[in-house]
């Protein structure tokens, strides 16, 4: 789709309410289980963020706040009035942008390990610099088991790996400085007063437990689920458990 | 030709290297002593001085929290350099623009030394090597972008006369920008841009800017100035490329005695050999192409590290990173690295590294300007043009 003069992949399936599922920085993939699970029960509408997947990346972007206008508008293409709007580390970023933008438009929020705000002290990073670091120490962050979840080149295509590549490039583009987070963010997120869930796996090293609470402190109305034998991406390494506890908090009165 | 003593100011008393992860970046600076750095600092600056006295032009330049360089600053030492020669031009290859926040203030130091120096500065301006960018905490990504905006908006500082122009880019904001001083030379300082990919130098042949590469051995270095001289003719500038507008580093020790000459070819090798760096440093998201990074998550490894896994100064003299040995064999191979590729005009000299001793450092400084400096000037007078056939620029 052609959205702010971006071709922008989105993947759109299944039929129902609508569920807007913003990727993490290891970038949306519609052949994973949790793609299916979430489609099964709802109209899946999963962008890939510009210079992510196979969307482009236009020369004026270069923050998340960016990325979050251009899915306000994504979803009048669409024609979605309101959505519910799910977001991992990074897109949990993007989404808490949209909410604080145009929180009429969401009718629940679920953050999965969330970055985008800054909550501690100055001296101290609120979330590791994975790129200051040996990739083994990052997968460590990342998963509860490394060896099954990393990415493994040789399974992979050229274009698949060349994908990733550009993935983490564009995730430097949007983190690097101020490092994961919009300084302003954390003074609009009071706006966003719909029901919020924050989910974190238990075993995630890129955002801590303390991290959560505080970002959890800055919305009216959010509460927070652990899920366990998960790192950063519960989403992936336990699907099930997270449709599960996505499917409670959404379908919850 | 012009050849320059480059000297990268390390600082070699470290702890042995596998009791550190890196080099550069994160190694910490308790291992500095201020002491030993002062009398480092004299030292090569006499080094320069003495470069400066054997006809020889100097060079500088800038790296960040790293032994391998203590000149976090070439701006100041260049300030120092100007008040301390007379004669020399003075090389600053160079000001890492693209990490730097206010290019304005870049063209100030630059006018500034121009002027004290009275016409002596040779303002090079660098990207900037990959494990610069952690301590600038810069964004790796469109590095290139901001590098050319910048420049372009300190040559308009350096060449606008009549009051305040205001800049609105994409990077840098200002709405009052009247430099002073304005540089001594006119229109500006010569520009130097250093470079270690073609897609680089094309750009900056289109600009006929100089052209700088390090350590790009052969093949590496003809691919390169290929580029440049393709962007130089298809932006207009002429058939002829003056050699004067092709740079190349190498490590550089002279000495009429073959073994004092091979062994302290050996000790410049610490260069290539003390770079320990991990990849996370070395290659940031961003800095290389895609491709690249696709090669290299598929086992491809860059020349020169392949090179420093088992450097020697027979490897380093077969792939063209090094020129060592008597002043024949030194004249020798520079001339094979001319003709191979294409011919370039500024030989720029690697030649103190780690403990290379002051004095071994004087002695191939002096071999190098008394036996092979005067040779080389000879067989390429700056009148020569660089490209296969080697024609005169002149008679163009």
């Amino acid at each position: 789709m052609r959205i702010a003069g971006i071709d922008l992949e989105v993947h759109d399936q299944g039929k129902g309410e609508p569920l807007l599922f913003l990727h993490s920085a290891q970038g949306f993939d519609s052949r994973h289980e949790i793609s299916t699970m979430l489609a099964a029960r709802r109209r899946l509408v999963a962008p890939s963020h510009p210079g992510f997947g196979k969307s482009s990346l236009p020369d004026w972007l270069d923050s998340a706040d960016d990325v979050a206008y251009v899915y306000l508008e994504l979803m009048d293409a669409l024609k979605l009035p309101t959505a519910d709007l799910v977001g991992c580390s990074i897109g949990g970023w993007i989404a808490a942008e949209m909410a604080s933008k145009a929180p009429e438009r969401f009718r629940k929020l679920v953050l999965v390990g969330p970055v985008g705000v800054k909550t501690g002290p100055l001296d101290k990073l609120d979330i590791p610099d994975i790129f200051a670091m040996p990739q083994d120490k990052v997968d460590e962050l990342l998963f509860a088991d490394p060896a099954k979840m990393k990415m493994d080149p040789s399974k992979m295509t050229d274009d698949e790996i060349a994908v990733r590549v550009r993935n983490r490039e564009t995730l430097a583009l949007l983190a690097w400085e101020p490092w994961m987070h919009n300084p302003k963010l954390r003074h609009r997120l009071q706006r966003a007063a719909m029901p919020v869930l924050l989910m974190r796996g238990e075993k995630d090293g890129l955002v801590s437990g303390a991290y959560l609470e505080r970002y959890a402190q800055l919305f009216p109305h959010a509460n927070i689920r652990t899920i366990a034998g998960a790192g950063h991406a519960p989403q992936a390494e336990q699907p099930k458990a997270f449709a599960e506890a996505l499917f409670a908090f959404l379908e919850a009165k | 030709m012009r050849a320059w003593h480059f000297s990268e100011n390390a600082y070699p008393y470290l702890p042995p290297a596998e009791t550190y992860p890196s080099i550069r970046v994160t190694l910490p600076n308790r291992v500095y002593d201020p002491e030993k750095g002062a009398e480092l600092y004299d030292r090569f600056i006499d080094e320069w001085l003495i470069a400066e006295d054997e006809g020889v032009e100097i060079m500088l330049n800038e790296h960040h929290q790293t032994a391998t360089c203590v000149d976090p600053a070439a701006p100041i030492m260049l300030g120092a350099l100007a008040r301390l020669t007379k004669k020399a031009r003075l090389l600053i290859l160079g000001n890492p623009i693209a990490n730097r926040r206010q290019p304005v203030r870049v063209a100030e130091e630059m006018a500034l030394v121009d002027v004290m120096s009275r016409g002596r500065v040779e303002a090079g301006f660098v990207r900037g090597v990959p494990y610069e960018i952690a301590p600038a905490n810069s964004n790796p990504v469109r590095m290139n972008e901001r590098h050319w905006e910048a420049l372009d908006l300190i040559v308009k500082a350096w060449t606008t006369h009549d009051g305040p122009f205001t800049h609105e880019g994409r990077f840098f904001h200002h709405r009052n920008v009247n430099i002073w001083p304005r540089p001594w030379q006119q229109p500006h300082p010569p520009i130097w841009i250093s470079t270690t990919s073609p897609s680089g130098a094309n750009a900056v042949g289109a600009r006929g800017y100089i052209q700088a590469t390090f350590l790009t051995g052969f093949e590496g270095t003809k691919q390169i100035y290929d580029a440049y001289r393709k962007g130089w003719r298809e932006a207009g500038r002429g058939e002829q490329v003056p050699i004067d507008r092709l740079a190349y580093a190498a490590l550089v020790y002279t000495h009429k005695d073959k073994n004092k000459a091979l062994e302290g070819a050996d000790k410049l090798l610490w260069y290539v050999r003390s770079n320990k760096v991990p990849p996370y440093f070395s290659n940031p998201p961003g800095y290389v192409p895609v491709a690249a990074n696709v090669k290299m998550l598929r086992g491809a490894e860059h020349p020169l590290s392949a090179f420093a896994k088992s450097a020697s100064v027979e490897s380093a003299i077969a792939g063209g990173f090094m020129f060592a040995g008597t002043p024949d064999e030194v004249l020798a191979q520079i001339q094979k690295h001319y003709s191979q590729t294409g011919g370039w005009g500024h030989l720029l000299i690697m030649g103190q590294a780690g403990f290379l001793e002051h004095e071994e450092t004087v002695e191939g400084i002096r071999a190098f300007a008394r036996e092979v400096y005067p040779r080389l000037k000879d067989l390429y007078p700056d009148s020569a043009a660089s490209g296969a056939d080697a024609r005169k620029a002149k008679s163009a």
